[in-house]
């Protein structure tokens, strides 16, 4: 991860490191312009009245000497799907980890249902709703749908696991979510397919009363109906009234199922709005350049060079 | 949304068959003859089950019985003396089971069980220490369960490899053992003969047997209670519509543990003294069950099992669950230990006593091999308990019949071997065929 942001060293106000090594980064040349601006008039203050379920403010996180995420506002509606966009190393898994609690921010604050919160931990993110679906699922192959979905959270009666409890729970909620093509509640994941295995993790996230769920590239190494089978599944959760943010790459999935679209460009987030205020240029270029329209210069084609 | 159904609904029998065979049969058959049919397809898999176990047990009796002398392999006297030698075998392979389910290994289990049986026995001498037996016991297995605690937290905490860790403990124990032995008035080969209560307590752990009208009262009592429990569990599981076994396969499970228990009873009630009468189940088949059951309910039905299953599995998943895996891996080292002391003491009763001719190295061996004979993987998160005790009887079996037909040590080492290397073979083709078919559904 360190890499991603090597030679782009921020020293304005977070001179924290510990081995002086920013102070190189004043010599580091500018590769990006001041966004400040053209980002105000992109954002259109969002029309809905109700506060967001969680509201990021002026989020900063670095690595060292390597700063991941600059000033990052970001806004996640209960009932709206959030696609959160960017290249390779922009900084959208650093944003979802930080959010998840398994990293702590350097500076920023969250609002949860318009108080302010800290997140420390994974737990503490659990403790508010907040749940998160990552790439690889962490699935345990060997355990049954029920086993999984219920992993580090077992029903106990008289000290010993509750299967039945567990069983029924974990039935109830993969029909609420409409996943029906699963043979048996009991079959280890390992015989599930990828779509499948997706849905399970997804109703693991939903389980429990969580409010808003991350996911973290959900189709990915998916197919085309399973892919279909996924995205079916993010709309049910924002028509039950969760908060979704998928993390995506694939514009398609973006613009099939998302109500707004934010955008990361080298950690700083350069545009928020509606889905439908975007089009697949306008997406591509903030996600390349990081920005959008005529003052965007042929100077800025190294925006992309992060990778992972 | 009707549209986004039908490719769903599309896809499902596609899905499903590809998915069926390695589907446990019980969990989608609705009838004895549809689970028949599974498991018929599953075979073809390449997913045995315990299959492989219950044929290695069929060949190991038709061949030893057939050129043991006198066909002896079979006779009561014999097969009572097979769960006896088995038993040291099944404990110490329900040993190692807690630490392969995590995919990992404890190569010093057979000289922990050493360590643990020369402590008791040393600890009960009349002329010595003169502890009670109980005491006795109590010690040994808390040396074991010390002896668990420090090669797991050098495993976890250090993140060393187990199989180094445990090969150097073997040898470290061994050493141990020996200055052990040394000690007290049979220096070497302190012996548990003698008409001492406490002596003579540790002597009947394997040697004692039960009256064989309260055997068949106790066998009674305990196929009624696990009987009755299979039959309320699964069908309350049935009414309720949770998953569970068609009836009539609950019944034949129940059946089976029935007719076995009668057989082993009914072999060990026959007369088998050549003078006067030795009858009854001997102390060790009830010592080896109540071991089997309460590692069983902790393994399967607590959360510390669930969470040595999910480590096994996913140690990501279970990190991220937000399971201690270093407290979980530590505790599964040290319930290794705890267990192979009680098979140390097991083996100590069977020898009457602890010599330096024990040889940890080959026991922990067989015990490893009985556990993946029985089924358990050596990679981790695939096991049970009852895995173990029928690897055991298989590994007993051997051990017995290359015994009866006193068949020269450099061959028993060479079978050792390759018996080892069956065991694995099986073990990494099943694993392989599984991942090759998940990979296919990907």
């Amino acid at each position: 991860m360190h890499r991603c942001w090597g030679g782009r060293l921020h020293g304005s106000r977070h001179q924290l490191d510990h081995n002086g090594a920013a102070a190189s980064g004043a010599a580091a040349p500018r590769l990006i312009p001041r966004y400040s601006e053209r980002v105000a008039q992109v954002i259109t203050e969002s029309p809905s009245p109700a506060e967001p379920l969680l509201r990021l403010r002026g989020i900063e996180k670095h690595f060292g000497p390597v700063q991941a995420l600059y000033n990052v506002d970001l806004d996640l509606p209960s009932g709206q799907v959030t696609a959160l966009c960017g290249d390779n190393g922009a900084g959208k898994s650093v944003l979802t980890k930080c959010i998840a609690g398994i990293y702590q921010v350097d500076h920023g604050q969250f609002f949860w249902e318009g108080q302010p919160v800290t997140i420390h931990s994974p737990r503490d993110s659990a403790k508010l709703g907040i749940e998160t679906v990552y790439q690889d699922l962490a699935l345990a192959d060997n355990l049954d749908i029920v086993q999984n979905m219920f992993l580090g959270r077992e029903r106990l009666r008289n000290g010993l696991l509750n299967e039945d409890d567990m069983e029924r729970a974990a039935s109830q909620t993969l029909a609420n979510l409409r996943v029906t093509t699963v043979r048996s509640i009991r079959q280890p994941v390992a015989s599930l397919s990828g779509g499948q295995r997706q849905s399970v993790a997804v109703a693991k996230a939903v389980m429990w009363n969580s409010k808003l769920v991350m996911l973290d590239e959900p189709t990915a190494a998916l197919g085309v109906v399973q892919t279909q089978m996924v995205l079916d599944l993010v709309r049910r959760l924002r028509d039950r009234g969760l908060a979704v943010m998928v993390i995506s790459h694939n514009l398609n999935d973006v613009f099939e199922v998302a109500d707004r679209i934010a955008i990361l460009h080298l950690g700083r987030k350069v545009a928020e709005d509606r889905a439908s205020t975007f089009d697949r240029q306008s997406v591509v270029e903030y996600m390349t350049t990081g920005a959008h329209g005529p003052a965007v210069q042929a100077g800025n084609d190294k925006g992309q060079h992060g990778t992972s | 949304m009707a549209q986004a159904e039908a490719p769903e609904s599309r896809i499902d029998p596609t899905a499903s068959a590809e998915a069926a065979i390695v589907v446990p049969p019980e969990i989608v058959a609705q009838s004895l003859g549809e689970w028949f049919r599974a498991w018929l397809v599953r075979l073809r898999a390449g997913q045995s089950g315990v299959l492989p176990v219950v044929l290695g047990l069929v060949l190991i009796s038709i061949v030893f019985t057939a050129i043991s002398p006198n066909n002896l392999f079979l006779s009561a006297g014999n097969l009572v003396n097979l769960f006896q030698q088995s038993a040291v075998f099944m404990v110490l392979a329900m040993a190692e089971i807690f630490v392969l389910l995590l995919g990992e290994i404890d190569l010093a289990t057979g000289f922990t069980a050493g360590v643990g049986g020369v402590v008791a026995v040393q600890l009960v001498q009349p002329v010595t220490t003169k502890w009670p037996w109980w005491g006795a016991i109590a010690v040994a297995l808390l040396v074991c369960a010390l002896i668990g605690l420090l090669q797991g937290t050098l495993i976890t905490r250090l993140r060393l490899s187990s199989l180094i860790v445990t090969l150097a403990g073997s040898l470290i124990l061994s050493g141990v053992l020996l200055i052990l032995l040394g000690l007290g008035p049979f220096s070497g080969y302190p012996s548990l003969l003698g008409r001492n209560p406490n002596i003579l307590t540790l002597y009947k752990l394997m040697w004692g047997t039960i009256d064989p009208v309260l055997s068949w009262i106790g066998m009674a009592l305990v196929v009624i209670a696990v009987g009755s429990f299979l039959w309320l569990g699964d069908s309350r599981r049935r009414r309720s519509g949770l998953v569970a076994p068609p009836a009539s396969l609950t019944i034949l499970k129940i059946a089976l543990i029935a007719v076995v228990s009668v057989v082993v009873v009914a072999i060990c009630n026959v007369n088998r003294a050549n003078l006067g009468t030795l009858e009854g189940v001997p102390w060790v088949i009830p010592i080896v069950l109540a071991v089997l059951a309460v590692w069983m309910v902790l393994i399967q039905r607590t959360t510390f099992g669930r969470y040595v299953y999910a480590i096994g599995g996913n140690p990501e998943a279970a990190r991220r669950a937000g399971v201690n895996l270093a407290a979980i891996r530590t505790w599964c080292f040290v319930l290794c230990a705890f267990t192979a002391g009680i098979g140390g003491l097991l083996y100590a009763s069977y020898l009457g006593g602890m010599s330096n001719n024990f040889n940890g190295g080959q026991i922990v061996l067989y015990a490893i091999a009985a556990a993946v004979i029985g089924g358990t993987s050596l990679f981790g998160g695939r096991g049970k308990m009852l895995h173990g005790v029928l690897g055991g009887l298989v590994i007993g079996g051997i051990y017995n019949g290359m015994y009866l037909l006193a068949i020269d040590v450099k061959w028993q080492f060479i079978v050792t071997g390759l018996v080892l290397l069956v065991a694995v073979t099986i073990d990494a083709l099943s694993r392989r065929s599984a991942t090759s078919g998940s990979a296919a559904r990907v």
